[in-house]
């Protein structure tokens, strides 16, 4: 049982990253935004996080600079596909490729390089308690944010004005425009907020999940969690539960390897990706599901004036 | 106060001039790169540009790099033409190049020189079995193909590694991920003596030829087009939305593993874990910034191949890391879509309010050469 209890844990760890992920291309796609490039944010994120928190010590301030990392390189996405109205599709893929080739530079002289002494974080009363303890409660503090900001997601989008004027200018930007809302601006605050969740995301990974730079570490995960929000149908929640769906499918693949069962390791390595193209293709099995939720703007550039 | 202001059409001089005004952004920003790292900006302009072409042999590795780009940016083409978007490139590749591999390994010092146009066959078999598997997803299931080819990226790198080190591994190899070296009769021949070029580069340019015929002169290559232009004006010139996506899918993956068989038995001759050098990645850029056009791409390639090159060559005379090559590709096609806003709009320097545009660079035929409509239709749907 314990091995469950411990699986269990490193699910919401693992998903924790997707989750953090996703909620912030949510974001960005609640308005309109699709970002392609998340894979290249998360990365350029990994390295900066990586690399203050080797030089400051400090994991928070890693934390900080892949947020700010990740809203820098969304700003100037987001300048290019909102003010300039370039195709969102070939811009997020051009910061995809330049983010990878970034990351990788920068991360040359990181390589080898040691973070200090991992803190063990546990909820004082509830971490003691057996079996459960370990699954839920001694958790890194992002773990726990990623379910807060799923519900705080769901509590602006839903229950907030501002939250209402960012899913109109995401439905009709013609309409929010023509009430008088700053659609453009709007639209750009989104995509920055977004891409700071993503970089928060790519630092976490690589100062917590895993503790090291290794180039390309992000290995996919950016193009999964822009798969998980179709599949979630831009609803918070889903996300965060698909996020961990996610997270232990990746865990099992390396129980499985671990255990010894007899399928070579990189089959069990490709479980991820696979499940991601299976469960892409049922939901997308009925195109009237997904266009219902779908943010009827995403990926269409917005004139103000025509 | 610079402000933009939309043009009354699309400019033509900027269709051409905008990705030489973005080689140039990007050569500056690279020359402030190398100035931040503490080289001297000049010679690092003259590693990437001019090192590359300097004499015959240097030329003739810029073709053995440009060949595999080109070759993968034409049938990218295809794709992109056809508005389906197919970032699995490099999947494909490497999906051609293990099949070419297993043939190629079927040599033996007695094969006769039939073997040559099996292993061709097989890499492109590969790669359009890798890439139907997304097209059948995207027709029947109405999955979206940049998820999956992505994904099947992932998986044949995967794949990859398992056959190096697995069915395909050299018995006397020391346990390294590589196969066996391939047999000399299973080379594809040099073009000519004391270069690596193959005939590839042959190929490649006929390949242009070819892509220009069907896009331009054939009824098929004008009923993708308009698929990708204005779907509901093909679907109702009863123009196969269906078989367009086929169409697509099968030919960037038939090209990308073209390539890879290429690579694989010609300048590498063996099959390694190290084989995915972004290839399939860097061609969707090679295809961008030459406008999706056959003579566009092939001076991109040129260009593109120049970096890998330059990129190299700085890890050796300037100690940089080989990495930097992909921060300048990325860093092209960024700056090529900035500047392609200005086909559509003007630069003004007034305090004139800024007018309505009525239309942008956002569909990606609009920022091809005569082929733009006035009214830039967006793409459909979402990820």
């Amino acid at each position: 049982m314990e091995t469950y209890a411990l699986l269990l844990a490193s699910m919401l760890s693992s998903g924790t990253i997707l989750a953090i992920a996703a909620l912030g291309l949510l974001i960005n796609e609640k308005a309109g935004v699709v970002n392609l490039g998340a894979e290249g944010l998360m990365l350029v994120a990994a390295i900066a996080g990586f690399a203050i928190t080797v030089h400051t010590g400090s994991s928070w301030l890693g934390f900080l600079a892949g947020m700010a990392a990740g809203a820098l390189l969304a700003a100037a996405f987001g300048y290019l596909v909102i003010w300039l109205n370039t195709n969102q599709y070939a811009t997020g893929l051009a910061l995809s490729l330049f983010g990878v080739g970034l990351s990788a530079f920068v991360g040359i002289n990181y390589v080898q390089a040691k973070l200090p002494e991992r803190i063990q974080y546990a909820i004082p009363v509830l971490g003691d308690l057996p079996l459960v303890g370990p699954a839920l409660f001694r958790h890194h503090p992002l773990v726990y944010f990623a379910v807060a900001l799923t519900f705080g997601l769901i509590w602006f989008l839903y229950r907030t004005r501002a939250g209402l004027v960012l899913r109109s200018v995401g439905e009709s930007p013609e309409s929010a425009h023509a009430l008088g809302y700053p659609v453009r601006r709007i639209r750009f605050a989104a995509v920055i907020a977004g891409g700071a969740l993503c970089g928060l995301a790519g630092a976490y990974l690589s100062e917590v999940y895993v503790g090291l730079w290794v180039e390309n570490m992000v290995a996919g995960r950016g193009w999964i969690a822009l798969a998980l929000t179709t599949f979630a149908t831009w609803r918070p929640l889903r996300v965060l539960l698909g996020a961990y769906l996610f997270g232990g499918v990746t865990q099992i693949s390396f129980h499985l390897q671990t255990v010894g069962v007899n399928i070579p390791s990189q089959f069990l390595n490709m479980m991820p990706y696979v499940a991601t193209i299976v469960v892409l293709a049922l939901i997308s099995r009925n195109p009237a599901f997904i266009r219902i939720n779908m943010p009827a703007s995403i990926g269409k550039p917005f004139y103000p004036g025509s | 106060m610079l402000k933009l202001e939309a043009r009354p059409q699309l400019s033509r001089f900027w269709s051409y001039g905008s990705p030489i005004l973005a080689l140039c952004i990007t050569v500056l920003i690279g020359m402030a790169l190398f100035a931040a790292l503490g080289k001297d900006p000049v010679k690092g302009l003259l590693v990437f540009f001019y090192e590359p072409i300097k004499n015959g042999y240097a030329i003739g590795e810029l073709m053995v790099k440009a060949t595999p780009l080109l070759i993968i940016a034409m049938g990218l083409a295809v794709c992109f033409r056809s508005n389906v978007w197919n970032i699995g490139a490099e999947g494909q590749y490497v999906v051609g190049a293990i099949a070419a591999s297993w043939v190629a390994l079927m040599a033996d010092k007695s094969t006769g020189a039939w073997i040559l146009p099996a292993i061709v066959l097989a890499g492109i078999a590969g790669g359009m079995l890798w890439a139907s598997i997304a097209a059948v997803l995207r027709d029947k299931f109405n999955a979206n193909e940049i998820l999956v080819t992505l994904m099947l990226v992932y998986v044949a790198l995967l794949l990859l590694n398992y056959v190096v080190t697995g069915p395909l591994k050299d018995p006397m190899g020391f346990n390294f991920p590589q196969s066996k070296n391939f047999e000399a009769v299973t080379q594809i021949p040099r073009l000519m003596k004391g270069s690596r070029v193959s005939i590839g580069l042959v190929i490649a340019l006929f390949g242009a030829v070819a892509l220009w015929i069907f896009l331009f002169r054939t009824r098929a290559g004008f009923a993708q087009q308009v698929g990708g232009l204005a779907p509901a004006a093909a679907r109702y010139a009863g123009f196969s939305s269906r078989r367009a996506i086929w169409i697509a899918l099968l030919t960037s993956g038939a090209a990308a593993g073209l390539a890879g068989s290429l690579e694989v038995a010609g300048p590498i001759g063996q099959l390694t874990a190290y084989l995915p050098a972004g290839y399939g990645f860097a061609a969707i850029i090679v295809a961008f910034v030459g406008r999706l056009h056959p003579v566009g791409m092939v001076f991109s390639a040129l260009l593109m191949s120049m970096f890998y090159i330059g990129g190299e060559l700085a890890q050796s005379r300037l100690g940089l890391p080989k990495s930097l090559t992909g921060v300048f590709q990325g860093l092209l096609l960024f700056t090529l879509l900035a500047c392609d806003t200005l086909i559509a709009y003007r630069l003004r320097r007034s305090a004139a309010a800024r007018q309505a545009p009525t239309q942008g660079t956002a569909s990606l035929q609009a920022s091809t050469p005569l082929t733009a409509q006035p009214a830039a239709i967006a793409s459909e749907g979402g990820v």
